[in-house]
């Protein structure tokens, strides 16, 4: 907005309404994601009910139904990942607090996520190979992207002053995502030479209606997660808004 | 929510220099300006006192576009502050507390550099005239680290000099100059006011700054405030008012 | 008092300090050719990144040794990590001088565009590299036994396109984890993540020049290096001003 000279001023949202309207209510504001949260988490719960009630595929022995949550956990820290780029692009071009929450949020379930495939690899690897790690293409390549969005997080711990944190994560977050493509294809490139241990391709159609079902199940839950995180954030700033107002009108009472 | 939109074209006004409006501005928690309005006009200088931590270093490094105001907005020569800035960092020079120099490089490095810097190329005869108008031509070939602070501070001057800005901001100027550099910095001040450019000095050296400016502005914990007094006089104990 | 300003806009008032009459790349070289001199000028810099590169190979040669075989395989990757690490040195001082004093507002200031320099700095520290790998490498080639002057022809392009992978996600970095505290641990934490597809080509493609691997030689190396490059490159310019901006 501009004054009546033509000066462009910016101004900030103090309280955001949706805290006021939230004032009194049992499950905070907008039960509806409470209630996503639930639905998400039976979802998922019915995908692992299905993986493991079916029965195994010829050269599948349960071990392997690990494979249903573990392919798209990946898939699905991928697509924070993406949020991330995304929510750093758009903080750039328009310094919209809301981009900053939504990539960090994202960020962290991303990392979260990448630290359960990490897990899950490990446990699946162990009783199969007798081996906790295996440099394989897809485990080394989520060890990479968890490193790299792990040291995004410490960045934004770092950094103390909003709009420079801000500023900063997207960029960070947008280098690393762009990085992800590129570090997939050179580690691939990096394994191909060598044909050793790797997990096994999920190429049997049995398998797809695990993987699919467990696919949606993990983007509901990350998707549920983000928002909770985005909620956690929204409400930290508005705390903050309100003690900056409080700070910025201090009324000066020195004499000298 | 932040919105920054692009300034209206207003009707005809007359051209500031600078002007603030209402700008705020924040280091993590701590505010050092609280809403800041100010009006300097083309061919004025001006005065900006008060204690230490008023925040006066903050608006300068506003003005020249060094930060973005957290609130409120500003302009340079009309050229917003934010939307505009490049525009607007074209038109001002900032003579800061700390010189910036390099100090294993000699004056005449220092100001080629500068010199290529500012898009004037390596002008041998620019340079050299400029050493010798702050008085360093003889020291233009020893390290800026074997300098007095008094010669460093000249050396900054003449590198603000090299393409001289519209609007002069000068922080703390009187604190370390020898009494060469502060004739040197008062001739300075009035020939950028006598063209037509503006001037803004932060300090707390109110008698020097008389020779100098127009008027004075005090600045008290990030506010302009009021004084019943308002023209370079001598330090009395004023009542503070709130913005 | 003076007498009171007229109020006129004159000649000076609302234009541009300096017409522009060179452009951009000029801006860019001056900054680096400034970084140039002024490591020039502290000449115990270049040597004290040098000992320590050197120290490196030489706790790598008995970390990995004795066995001569064993060393000459290892090698490309101790050059690698070698020099990465070294450089890490190089990009925390190509921010230190503009730091202190307050240098860095001095160059924000002047007008023109603030990605150039990044470009400068990244010119300015792929020089202080280069000339590191320069005194490095052979020292490699005797310590490790690598043909290198045979191999040159081979081994040129990949340092100079791997180098100038580091230096650009280096310089890039260095210029946020320099002005952050813990910026020591900050700047690998950033950088060395980002580091690993470059990591795995240039290792890989100095190994196959320096030493041969018919598998890994299928592999083009060097332009999955080169495509890097241009990545990154490009990303570091574009979003460096927002690096910089307060």
């Amino acid at each position: 907005m501009t004054d009546r000279e033509g000066i462009a001023v910016r101004r900030e949202a103090i309280v955001p309404e949706w805290v006021e309207r939230s004032r009194g209510s049992l499950l905070g504001p907008g039960p509806a994601l409470a209630l996503f949260g639930v639905a998400a988490a039976l979802f998922f719960a019915g995908a692992q009910w299905y993986g493991l009630t079916t029965l195994p595929a010829r050269d599948m022995g349960d071990l392997q139904k690990i494979l249903y949550v573990h392919v798209p956990s990946a898939w699905i820290a991928f697509l924070s990942f993406f949020a991330v780029l995304v929510a750093g692009v758009w903080y750039l071009s328009t310094r919209s607090e809301s981009a900053d929450r939504l990539g960090a949020s994202a960020a962290e379930v991303g990392t979260l996520l990448n630290g359960l495939v990490l897990a899950q690899g490990m446990i699946w690897a162990k009783p199969t190979w007798g081996v906790w790690w295996t440099w394989d293409a897809r485990l080394t390549s989520t060890l990479v992207l968890f490193l790299v969005f792990a040291s995004y997080l410490t960045l934004r711990a770092l950094v103390d002053d909003r709009e420079r944190r801000a500023r900063w994560s997207a960029i960070v977050g947008i280098l690393g995502a762009l990085g992800v493509p590129v570090v997939y294809m050179s580690v691939r490139w990096w394994r191909t030479l060598h044909q050793v241990q790797s997990t096994p391709s999920t190429m049997d159609p049995s398998f797809a209606l695990g993987l699919r079902l467990n696919a949606f199940a993990l983007l509901f839950v990350g998707a549920y997660l983000v928002l909770l995180r985005r909620r956690v954030a929204r409400v930290e700033a508005a705390v903050e808004a309100i003690e900056d107002e409080r700070a910025l009108n201090a009324e000066a009472t020195r004499v000298r | 929510m932040i919105s920054v939109t692009p300034p209206v074209p207003a009707a005809p006004k007359p051209l500031r220099a600078l002007a603030l409006r209402g700008v705020a501005r924040r280091f993590e928690r701590n505010w050092a300006l609280r809403g800041v309005d100010l009006d300097v006009a083309p061919g004025e200088a001006v005065a900006l006192a008060g204690p230490n931590g008023s925040g006066k270093t903050t608006l300068l490094r506003v003005a020249a576009t060094l930060l973005r105001p957290t609130r409120g907005g500003g302009a340079v020569f009309g050229h917003d502050l934010v939307a505009d800035a490049e525009a607007a960092r074209a038109r001002v020079g900032l003579l800061a507390h700390r010189t910036g120099l390099y100090e294993d490089l000699t004056p005449f490095q220092n100001l080629a550099f500068a010199s290529r810097m500012l898009g004037l190329g390596l002008d041998r005869p620019r340079i050299d005239a400029m050493l010798e108008r702050v008085a360093l031509s003889d020291a233009a070939h020893r390290r800026v680290r074997g300098l007095s602070s008094g010669m460093r501070r000249r050396l900054a001057l003449g590198r603000l000099l090299l393409a001289p800005p519209a609007l002069l901001l000068l922080d703390e100027p009187f604190a370390s100059f020898d009494a060469a550099g502060l004739e040197l910095l008062e001739s300075v001040a009035r020939d950028v006011s006598a063209g037509g450019g503006s001037v803004l000095v932060a300090t707390h050296d109110l008698e020097r700054a008389a020779r100098i400016v127009d008027r004075t502005v005090w600045l008290e914990e990030g506010r302009i405030a009021a004084r019943p007094e308002a023209e370079g006089a001598s330090p009395g104990v004023p009542r503070l008012v709130g913005r | 008092m003076r007498a009171p300003p007229s109020g006129v806009v004159g000649p000076l008032a609302s234009a541009p300090r300096a017409e522009r009459r060179v452009g951009e790349s000029t801006r860019v070289l001056a900054l680096a050719w400034k970084d140039v001199l002024v490591e020039a000028r502290t000449r115990a810099n270049f040597g004290a990144v040098v000992a320590f590169a050197a120290l490196m190979l030489v706790l790598f040669g008995f970390a990995l040794g004795p066995d001569q075989e064993a060393l000459t395989q290892a090698a490309a990757g101790v050059l690698w990590i070698t020099v990465i690490f070294s450089s890490v040195l190089a990009f925390g001082r190509a921010y230190q001088f503009e730091l202190e004093d307050g240098a860095l507002d001095v160059l924000l200031l002047y007008p023109g565009d603030r990605r150039s320099l990044f470009l400068g700095k990244f010119l300015g520290a792929l020089a202080f590299v280069l000339a590191v790998e320069a005194a490095v490498v052979p020292m490699a080639g005797v310590l490790y036994r690598l043909p290198i002057l045979g191999a040159l022809g081979r081994l040129v392009p990949i340092l100079a396109l791997g180098t100038v992978g580091v230096v650009a996600l280096g310089t890039f970095y260095a210029g946020m984890a320099s002005r952050v505290r813990a910026r020591e641990v900050l700047l690998p934490l950033l950088l060395f993540p980002m580091l690993a597809p470059l990591v795995i080509a240039a290792v890989k493609g100095t190994h196959v020049a320096l030493v041969g691997d018919p598998v890994a030689a299928q592999v083009n190396w060097l332009g999955l290096l080169a495509g890097f490059d241009a990545i990154f490159l490009a990303a570091a310019y574009l979003l460096f001003g927002a690096v910089l901006e307060d």
